[in-house]
């Protein structure tokens, strides 16, 4: 029973969109047709008794009445009244009319037919269900010209109108009446709800200098009304050279919401409504409110609000320009992605550029834009306001560094946004990085730094790193980390843009190839440098374990470059980098090391074979240093971890000097056994293999067993070691 | 066909070429690389012209020149107007007097091209320029409307600002067609009205303002070269002003020379014909400094160098300066253009 009725409702409201969008042009919204649907519908389900059939039943008996007056000999007139119209409230206020319904009664209301009272309350309940059709309002429309409403009918009708402005199903015929609507801004009951109509309904092609003309007379005789300059300033919008106006700075609300009598069925006329009207993407990206800083001159936050230019300041307009301004998109109505892609070539921009850095949709645009005078407003503006906010300009004062620091972060939201650093970013970090004291803003500072744009190192370095480099070293083990965890993304944000530019150029041109040689050189030139911030950095905090994890995340990214990025560069890091790690007391720290010594294996063995495949063309041939070195690394740590005999193959001690220093049971002591992170692990182990033992004998581990180390090893979460063993090391079964 | 349509802009960014980024094609590019030329030099170039009498000067109107002379001027630098025209100088003034005549009624709306009691003029400054790729200056007056002055049909002058670029090659090269650089602006009146009349042309031609201080390095650096210049009779003494810090008040020095001695310890101290360099400088300026301790017993050193003033020109920290000769005109805006232009970049 209850699948039967919902199918029923389902077919019936798609049939009822389907005649909603057939009959929008055909204005064939008659009673008639709405009543033979009615009747075959009815039909298809005779044994329904469901509630709403019977409220629909009785809405329909209500419309026939209403549509036919009353009858004036009627004995009980006024009950039979009551009954019909409290069942269309009923309808209207549980799902809403139809548009044919509305449509007649609504000229029901308007006509004069039913006393004030009632038309009140017919118009009351004029709630669609889903749309209203255009040649209902515009039928209304000329219902008010015959005069036969009085004044609070009309009233009542233009809030209707308004509040229900957006269920029009089409707004062109609605449009050819701006006219009618303008005359009757005359009217002073009706001034702010036509105010508000008319704020609605304009377009650029409405505003005359006739009608600017008038509403200054209006404001002449009403003084200063929200609602007239609500729509003084969307005539300004779209004709700045008619008029001007400049608004007080609180004022946000022109018209007054609150005595929207029908506010509360209007969520569930937009739910219904979904299909039909499809939420805008929420992609709000900056911070809602302003800074509160108020700038000395005219723009109230930092960033100015968005406006449009105002072209056509005289200046001669091109054919196309003409052709294009006809449909330009005020930015004001740009409110989802999919309007913005549809009107991409004929937006008008802000007035001020910078505008754009509160609004995602157009940063989209700036994307993909390529016209370089777009980003040279940006520049400029965005270079004076970092120059002239910068705290260390005008010191000591606490508020005006936060709202610096809030801009800052607007500015990095930004740029990751985009995925690019703002040159203006750059010019003021070589302005501001030589007396900056490592310390206010420093996140934002070492975030900025993150974002410099590709260029070439030899010439940023004497400009940025090279006054980086002693705070650097007379700064906290924090700050240390922070820079390298900088110099890391500014690394892979160099890589990735490198990455996507070797792909668009074709690899045939041969200036290129040296170019790309030449960034290569750039970006070896910054792993070399943090390599040697690195190293120093070691010695001064003697070996800390937290500044080997922030240097060694860094050569994670670098040992990849090869496969992950698909550029020709490999780097291998400072023996004092790697034997540090080596050494380390912290088990994750070797773990670390062992994966980054299997990634560099992988990009080695891929660079090589790419090598003997296409000798000819690469220009980046491996050299036989790296491969040495790389060997040199490997062969340490799998004679300390696995073959128990360090000092050997790769670093050598004479065994004179260690026997010297009474070192006689050395051979063990760097293996994955006896290696000081691990060794915790190994007595875990054999306390886990055999709970009673006393004391632990370490060399129980072997064979078989050291098999079994190495599975618990992995589970306590060695994947580094185990990548590096399963690569590095043939293993024999032992049995 | 449209000019701007064929105009394919050479790529930029991701989809740039590699080479870009070494030969700096883009303006963008230039504009960075310019920023680091600067940086490196940081301060300044060591060494600098002695402001002459350019050929440029004749064609000044006199009338227009006096106008600008003995008035004390804010200074500010202006990065570059975004579709200013030259030939839109009456839609301007229109749209200008419509929005201050809004401003003062905020809230009321005024019709474009009313007449309101203040009337705005817009005019180009013919000659102020170093050369003839600079863009012509131009001038702004706000005159008000007032009964008598109807009369006379002359209003009286409420606020005037000017905006040049004398010698701005470095500027110039670095940006495109859309854009007029006059890096130096200047305003006589109620600051209320230079930020009304600096808001609108920021709004209208998004760029951006910012006030131009005078560091006292670069005061030194005034003072040696406009005594330097060639001057027929003097008009004033050169002078200095000292300001040291301290509480309740600060106090200022006062060091008042006659010109002519003053410029004949320039000679003593002046080597290479024609230019000035910063050793120069700092010599001249030791010079007054050991004069000052032999009869006060005061390092002057130790204090902040405020405001000069010669026969030239005069010029404070605060960003105010005052042309008094003529002749010097195109030199001493020269000098003010290349420290806004090194204020914007």
């Amino acid at each position: 029973m209850y699948t039967v009725m919902t199918t029923q409702r389902n077919t019936r409201s798609s049939q009822l969109r389907n005649r909603i969008s057939q009959g929008s042009n055909s204005s064939q919204t008659n009673l008639l047709a709405w009543k033979v649907n009615k009747g075959k519908e009815s039909h298809s389900v005779e044994d329904s008794t469901s509630a709403d059939d019977q409220a629909e039943d009785d809405l329909h008996k209500a419309v026939e009445y209403f549509q036919k007056g009353p009858k004036k000999a009627s004995l009980n007139k006024d009950t039979v009244l009551e009954k019909h119209l409290k069942s269309v409230e009923n309808v209207a206020w549980k799902n809403g009319l139809t548009s044919e319904a509305i449509d007649v009664l609504l000229s029901v209301a308007l006509s004069g037919k039913f006393g004030n009272a009632i038309n009140t309350r017919i118009l009351k309940c004029m709630i669609p269900e889903t749309l209203i059709s255009e040649d209902s309002v515009v039928k209304a429309v000329s219902w008010l010209c015959v005069g036969k409403c009085s004044g609070n009918t009309k009233v009542l009708f233009y809030r209707w109108l308004v509040a229900m402005f957006d269920f029009i199903d089409h707004k062109k015929q609605i449009n050819l009446l701006y006219g009618f609507f303008f005359a009757s801004l005359q009217d002073d009951a009706l001034c702010p709800y036509v105010c508000h109509l008319l704020y609605l309904l304009t377009k650029k092609e409405n505003v005359k200098p006739f009608r600017v003309r008038k509403l200054l007379d209006l404001q002449v005789k009403m003084g200063m009304q929200p609602h007239l300059q609500a729509l003084l300033s969307l005539y300004k919008f779209f004709a700045p050279t008619l008029i001007s106006v400049s608004l007080p700075v609180r004022r946000k609300i022109y018209f007054n919401n609150s005595k929207n009598l029908w506010a509360s069925a209007l969520p569930a006329m937009k739910l219904r409504n979904q299909g039909a009207f499809p939420e805008p993407p929420k992609l709000t990206l900056g911070p809602t409110k302003g800074c509160s800083l108020k700038r000395k001159w005219s723009s109230h936050s930092v960033i100015p609000a968005l406006n449009s230019a105002n072209i056509g300041c005289g200046e001669k307009k091109s054919l196309s320009d003409f052709l294009s301004s006809e449909r330009s998109l005020p930015l004001e109505q740009l409110q989802s992605f999919p309007q913005l892609l549809q009107n991409i070539h004929c937006l008008e921009l802000p007035s001020q550029m910078i505008s754009v850095l509160n609004n995602s949709l157009l940063l989209h645009y700036i994307n993909c834009v390529k016209d370089d005078s777009i980003l040279l407003r940006l520049y400029y503006w965005l270079s004076q306001t970092l120059q002239e906010e910068c705290i260390w300009y005008n010191i000591n004062n606490y508020e005006q560094e936060k709202e610096f620091t809030d801009f800052l972060d607007i500015v990095i939201r930004v740029q990751c946004f985009l995925q690019e650093g703002f040159y203006s970013c750059e010019a003021f970090l070589y302005k501001s990085l030589p007396l900056w004291d490592g310390f206010s803003c420093r996140s934002q500072f070492l975030q900025l730094l993150a974002w410099i744009p590709f260029s070439s190192f030899y010439e940023v370095k004497p400009l940025l790193f090279d006054h980086l480099a002693p705070l650097f070293f007379t700064s906290t083990i924090y700050f240390k980390c922070s820079v390298l965890q900088s110099l890391k993304e500014l690394l892979q944000n160099w890589l990735l843009w490198l990455s996507m530019d070797a792909h668009v150029q074709p690899v045939t041109s041969s200036p290129l190839e040296t170019t790309l040689g030449g960034s290569m050189n750039s970006v070896s030139q910054l792993i070399d440098y943090v390599g040697w911030l690195s190293m120093i950095a070691i010695r001064l905090e003697s070996n800390s374990t937290l500044l080997l994890h922030f240097i060694l995340d860094f050569y994670e990214k670098v040992c990849d470059i090869y496969i992950s990025y698909d550029l020709p560069l490999l780097v291998l890091f400072p023996p004092v980098i790697f034997h540090s790690a080596l050494l380390s007391l912290d088990a994750s720290i070797l773990n670390q090391l062992c994966y980054i010594i299997f990634r560099y294996r992988n990009n080695l063995t891929a660079a090589k074979k790419n090598n003997l495949l296409k000798k000819e063309k690469s220009e980046f041939s491996l050299s036989s240093n790296i491969c040495q070195e790389f060997n040199y690394y490997l062969t340490v740590m799998v004679q300390c971890l696995w073959m128990s005999t360090p000092f050997e193959g790769g670093v050598y001690i004479d065994p004179q000097l260690l026997e010297n220093a009474g070192v006689t049971e050395y051979k063990n002591s760097l293996n994955l056994v006896h290696h000081p992170s691990l060794l915790s692990y190994a007595a875990c182990f054999l306390l886990q293999e055999s709970p009673e033992e006393r004391t632990i004998d370490m060399s129980y581990i072997r064979g078989k067993t050291w098999n079994q180390y190495l599975d618990y090893l992995f589970s306590e979460g060695f994947q580094g070691l185990k990548l590096f063993i399963k690569s590095s090391i043939h293993r024999f079964s032992i049995s | 066909m449209d000019p701007y349509d064929s105009q394919v802009s050479t790529s930029r960014r991701r989809t740039s070429n590699l080479k870009d980024y070494f030969v700096g094609a883009t303006p963008l590019q230039k504009r960075l690389e310019s920023v680091r030329r600067q940086s490196s030099f940081f301060p300044s170039p060591p060494r600098r012209k002695i402001p002459q009498c350019t050929q440029l000067q004749e064609e000044i109107d006199p009338r227009k020149v006096a106008f600008l002379l003995h008035k004390q001027w804010t200074v500010y630098s202006l990065t570059p107007l975004y579709k200013f025209s030259y030939s839109n100088f009456k839609e301007y003034s229109r749209l200008l007097s419509a929005f201050i005549a809004a401003e003062r009624q905020k809230g009321l709306a005024v019709e474009v091209g009313e007449d309101f009691n203040i009337k705005v003029i817009f005019s180009t400054l013919v000659g102020v320029r170093g050369t003839q790729r600079d863009p012509e200056a131009f001038l702004v007056q706000i005159l008000s409307k007032s009964q008598s002055s109807r009369e006379h049909g002359e209003g009286r002058v409420l606020w005037t600002g000017w905006f040049c670029c004398v010698f701005g090659e470095s500027l110039l090269e670095t940006v495109s067609e859309d854009f007029t650089c006059l890096p130096l602006f200047l305003a006589n009146g109620a600051e209320s009205n230079t930020s009304l009349i600096g808001g609108w042309f920021q709004k209208t031609f998004d760029c951006c303002f910012s006030p131009l201080a005078i560091s006292a390095f670069n005061l030194s650096w005034m003072a040696a070269m406009w005594t330097a210049c060639k001057m027929d009779h003097y008009m004033a003494t050169t002078e200095f002003f000292w300001s040291v810090p301290c509480s309740p008040q600060s106090l200022d020095i006062s060091y008042a020379i006659h010109p002519e001695d003053a410029k004949a310890l320039w000679d003593s101290v002046h080597k290479t014909p024609g230019e000035v360099t910063q050793e120069e400088v700092d010599l001249f300026m030791d010079c007054l400094y050991s004069h000052f301790h032999r009869h006060f017993k005061i390092h002057l050193s130790a204090t902040r160098l405020v405001r000069v003033s010669t026969s030239v020109a005069s010029a404070h920290t605060d960003g105010k300066i005052k042309i008094l000769c003529h002749k010097y005109l195109i030199g001493v805006l020269a000098y003010m253009t290349e420290l806004a232009i090194f204020q914007i970049e």
